[in-house]
């Protein structure tokens, strides 16, 4: 992650998770507002995601892809505005990313067992 | 517009550090920014410092903060940046160091140039030798249409005074340096493109542009300093994407 080889890196994935949010947030927003019809229930939600694959593979790569985006953004406005450049610093973004987006595949991996 | 008698100029006086000093310039029809300098200059103080050339306009060495923005001040007629009131402020560009009064020193401006490899390195005679005939470059080509729309710049700091990321990011290359490579980048005649597009990568280069076209919208020649670093960053995308970098 060090010189200019890993900023680009990092900036062609806020690329590319930038294009699958774009799908992604749709199917999430058309889905809550199927969902929330008629009272939102656990049962409800667990019959819809407990055992399809389909659905696991979606939040996966929807976690994954909010995760990275989001934490490469901040590491972008960190770096203008404070300063905040270099290595080590890009590195702990990345981490940053990785970790909020396993929360999210915690919970999808939750949801489909 | 009613046309003030005088003009009310404050001139920054001093280096990074100075005070404005208070000049009354008469008004004149056609006057230019640049006519108001020389006034106070020839007229008023002699040790006014300012630089021009060529006072039409092809030099870029006129460039000044007229009233809070970057304008070549020989193209720049006083009644289009002055109200009624007549009241004038005259700095030197921004993001640059100061030398003296209305001198602003240009040297990281085209330290930045070469730095993007600005410079044409032809691929027929790397060693400067002149080739043996004539390359054949077509006018219509999609290359050259986006080569062309760039090569206008006459280099004289308003995009880079004017652009927020600089300000932000002292190591940024800014609008002209990347403009310029991008007119290389697509130009069939050189040979040094992966280098280059090596050069303008990463935080200092294209990926650190917001697209905000200040550049854009203050080039005096009306160039798209924008719109090629935005070639650049497609360039560098699909070559990553592609492992062809």
């Amino acid at each position: 992650m060090s010189g200019a080889r890993g900023q680009v890196h990092l900036w062609v994935v806020q690329r590319v998770t930038a294009m699958l949010l774009a799908a992604a947030v749709v199917v999430h927003l058309v889905t809550i507002v199927s969902a929330v019809r008629g009272g939102l229930t656990a049962a409800e939600i667990i019959g819809r995601l407990q055992g399809h694959e389909g659905w696991l593979l979606f939040y996966v790569l929807f976690a994954l892809a909010a995760g990275l985006h989001g934490a490469i953004g901040l590491r972008n406005i960190a770096a203008e505005t404070i300063g905040l450049r270099g290595r080590s610093a890009d590195l702990a973004w990345v981490a940053a990313g990785l970790l909020t987006a396993g929360f999210g595949i915690r919970a999808a991996i939750g949801l489909y067992a | 517009m009613a046309e003030p008698a005088s003009l009310k100029v404050s001139v920054w006086r001093g280096a990074e550090q100075g005070e404005f000093a208070r000049y009354e310039v008469p008004a004149r029809a056609n006057q230019t920014v640049l006519d108001v300098v020389t006034h106070i200059q020839r007229e008023i103080d002699p040790s006014l410092a300012y630089r021009f050339a060529c006072r039409v306009g092809m030099c870029g060495s006129c460039a000044m903060t007229v009233n809070g923005r970057a304008r070549w001040t020989c193209r720049t007629h006083v009644r289009k940046v002055v109200d009624a009131d007549g009241a004038l402020e005259l700095r030197p560009l921004a993001n640059l160091p100061v030398i003296r009064d209305l001198a602003a020193d240009l040297t990281p401006f085209f330290e930045k140039w070469r730095r993007a490899r600005g410079q044409f390195e032809p691929k027929d005679a790397p060693d400067g030798a002149v080739p043996a005939d004539f390359a054949v470059v077509p006018p219509g080509s999609k290359a050259r249409a986006e080569a062309d729309a760039g090569i206008e710049c006459i280099g004289c700091g308003v995009c880079y005074a004017s652009c927020d990321v600089v300000a932000w990011n002292p190591d940024y290359l800014g609008p002209a340096a990347m403009n310029r490579a991008w007119t290389l980048v697509n130009d069939v005649r050189d040979g040094a493109r992966a280098g280059r597009l090596e050069a303008v990568a990463g935080d200092a280069g294209c990926h650190s542009c917001h697209s905000t076209q200040s550049c854009t919208e203050r080039c005096p020649k009306n160039l798209d300093p924008s719109s090629a670093i935005a070639g650049l960053k497609r360039a560098l995308f699909w070559d990553t994407l592609l492992g062809r970098r």
